[in-house]
């Protein structure tokens, strides 16, 4: 993040938002929203002086609300740029006119809490998204407390914890009474593969880092056991079985096969009910802490960013890539690439490789000067359109647009928009709009061809 | 009521198995290869994979239960084509030390009766004495015409003998029962 942000071609928007975009590949306008910081970045010398010395303290929402935060923050240590932000619904100024401290003990004199939303145009040619992913909110489960229970966390709660530098600085605790946990169960598919309450899909990412966390937690307390109660272990990338071995074999991992049935409390015990399948069993364990691994879902605000790019998403709000084998990386929407969990469930090298070829993909687009597109695309005879624009709105591409001709508006298709669906052309009264190579001459003629053979030149 | 899991070591029985023949039954992952080629499995109470599971999940008093254990015929296929080269007939055989260690006997009291008479039988002759050990067996578990029309048909093919058959030399048949006796001598004696 640093160097990316360091270097003179690339140009790092945070705190930021994209409100509109327009155009077409190599073309495209964006209007980006610079969310108001109240923190001069060119004067901001990323001291902290602010932080420290702010009074309000309000639950981190990187430290998933193990930790506190202050009403000027980074959200993280390694944040880029190193320069606070004003939560303006918790800053006391803000709420109540009153404090200031950090605008009086700021040495750069940046805090500015006049400051206002900014809206800033960029001409872009190509688009990656990489909007990433969010959580499936467990507590729909009222089996396993929706929810009540303190102790009953999720994988990033435990991620967290696990770090030294986290709000425990390394320390599992049960939240509840900030006892170490020693009996420790994790929870698979929490969401996932579950038509009834969750998403049929499998999230993908759990197996293997609740494998990781189970083996942290046996370097982080000795005498502590993980359970995990699983339905498949899927482990599918180099070295990936291995490493649940590993954890079986080397951190003691009990798994068991079988999904948690309930989870309830009995004194400072959480009690999970499951079965072991493979040994015929029901099973029980006095749990200290319970860690579900959540399933992987589309963010919530997905779909309004698919509409803004004009980008087909699927039934759950993943962008839909062009060809599911052979363009994993291209949108439909020329110009658009994806990649990440935007897409699908991914894992980090999953992810990073997706990176890596729609970066290339996107460069492709700049290294010619002319692109290279199919010729099956529609064609507007601007003599013969009415001007009605119903082909318009039949194109799911926004491919048409209203041009001069003269001296009236006639439709014309972008070509380098177009996929020659053929929407249009049956929705044109006047006949105007044709696909080429399809008019309906040289369908007749094809239609034609075997029984009147002896007619037909070849050219 | 389902198990508590957890209310001791979970490892323990694991590691008792391994500490007694030095096979691992956490390495294995339940593929299922030594039940679904194993001979005897249709009479077995449990399959030999959930053997190996109640191991895993120290459900020591199911596994030591289970007629599995005693229906094994040590035939070994299970361990040659186990995928993680683990001795699961070796492990059934630990288990049986185990039981007469403890003096856990099979549920099924038949089993138990079949081999007392087998091992007297070679005990006294160093070898089987089928004849006599299907009319021991047979009276012991009080069905006298068990396999009765057998009887003729193995006469005619020389599979039954009339008189025992001895070995020549019964001292080493002798030496190998009293050494087995101090495997499984109680473990108060040890």
């Amino acid at each position: 993040m640093t160097e990316s942000s360091q270097d003179e071609n690339i140009e790092v928007f945070t705190y930021s938002e994209i409100e509109n975009i327009e155009g077409f590949i190599g073309n495209f306008d964006v209007t980006i929203r610079k969310k108001a910081r109240s923190v001069d970045m060119a004067k901001c010398t990323g001291c902290g002086e602010c932080v420290q010395k702010c009074p309000t303290k309000v639950p981190s929402e990187f430290d998933m609300g193990l930790g506190k935060r202050k009403a000027i923050y980074t959200p993280f240590a390694q944040a880029v740029p190193n320069v606070p932000v004003i939560d303006r619904d918790h800053c006391l100024k803000f709420l109540k006119d009153k404090c200031g401290v950090c605008q009086k003990v700021c040495p750069a004199d940046a805090v500015d809490y006049t400051q206002k939303d900014e809206m800033v145009q960029r001409k872009v040619g190509a688009i990656i998204v990489a909007t990433g992913f969010s959580l499936f909110d467990w507590t729909v489960y009222e089996e396993y407390g929706g929810g009540r229970y303190k102790d009953v966390i999720t994988g990033l709660h435990l991620e967290r914890m696990l770090d030294t530098s986290g709000p425990t600085e390394g320390k599992v605790i049960r939240p509840s009474d900030g006892r170490e946990a020693k009996q420790i169960v994790f929870v698979q598919c929490v969401g996932s593969r579950d038509e009834a309450k969750g998403v049929p899909y499998c999230s993908r990412i759990c197996c293997m880092y609740t494998a990781k966390q189970t083996i942290l937690l046996k370097d982080h307390i000795p005498d502590s056991q993980s359970y995990v109660f699983y339905i498949d272990i899927r482990a599918a990338g180099k070295n990936y079985e291995e490493f649940v071995k590993k954890a079986q074999r080397e951190s003691g991992t009990v798994y068991i096969r079988g999904r948690v049935s309930k989870i309830y409390d009995r004194g400072d015990k959480l009690i999970v009910q499951g079965a072991d399948t493979l040994a015929g069993e029901r099973v029980e364990i006095e749990a200290d802490l319970v860690v579900l691994a959540t399933a992987v879902v589309p963010n919530p605000d997905a779909v309004k960013l698919a509409q803004m790019l004009n980008m087909p998403y699927d039934q759950y709000g993943f962008y839909t890539e062009a060809h599911p084998k052979l363009q994993p990386v291209e949108s439909v929407t020329a110009g658009v690439f994806l990649t990440g969990s935007c897409q699908f469930p991914k894992d980090i090298p999953d992810s990073v490789a997706m990176t890596g070829a729609a970066s290339v993909r996107a460069c492709a687009v700049f290294s010619q000067d002319e692109l290279t597109i199919e010729p099956k695309i529609a064609w507007v005879d601007p003599e013969v359109c009415s001007g009605c624009f119903n082909c318009m709105e039949a194109c799911p591409f926004d491919a048409i647009i209203s041009e001069e001709y003269q001296g009236r508006y006639v439709a014309r298709v972008r070509e380098s928009v177009c996929h020659g669906c053929g929407n249009c052309a049956a929705t044109c009264r006047t006949k105007a709009v044709n696909v080429k190579g399809f008019t309906d001459e040289e369908i007749y003629a094809q239609i034609e061809a075997p029984f009147f053979e002896e007619e037909v030149e070849v050219a | 009521m389902p198990e508590i899991l957890n209310r001791g070591d979970i490892h323990a029985f694991k590691n008792e198995v391994l500490a007694l023949i030095g096979q691992d039954a956490s390495r294995c992952i339940q593929c299922g290869k030594c039940s679904s080629g194993c001979p005897i499995a249709y009479e077995m109470e449990h399959l030999p994979s959930q053997i190996l599971r109640f191991i895993q999940l120290n459900m020591r008093d199911k596994a030591l239960a289970s007629n599995t254990i005693w229906l094994c015929a040590v035939c070994e296929t299970c361990t040659v084509r186990c995928p993680e080269s683990i001795d699961i007939a070796g492990i059934m055989d630990a288990l049986r030390k185990i039981c007469r260690r403890e003096g856990v006997m099979p549920g099924d009291k038949k089993i138990a009766k079949f081999n007392e008479i087998f091992l007297n039988s070679i005990r006294g002759n160093g070898r089987v004495y089928e004849l006599g050990l299907v009319m021991k067996y047979n009276m012991a578990t009080a069905q006298p015409f068990k396999d009765a029309l057998l009887g003729p048909v193995m006469f005619g093919k020389g599979k039954l003998k009339v008189a025992p058959d001895k070995v020549q030399d019964i001292a080493p048949v002798k030496a190998a029962f009293s050494k087995a006796k101090t495997f499984i001598a109680p473990k108060a004696k040890e």
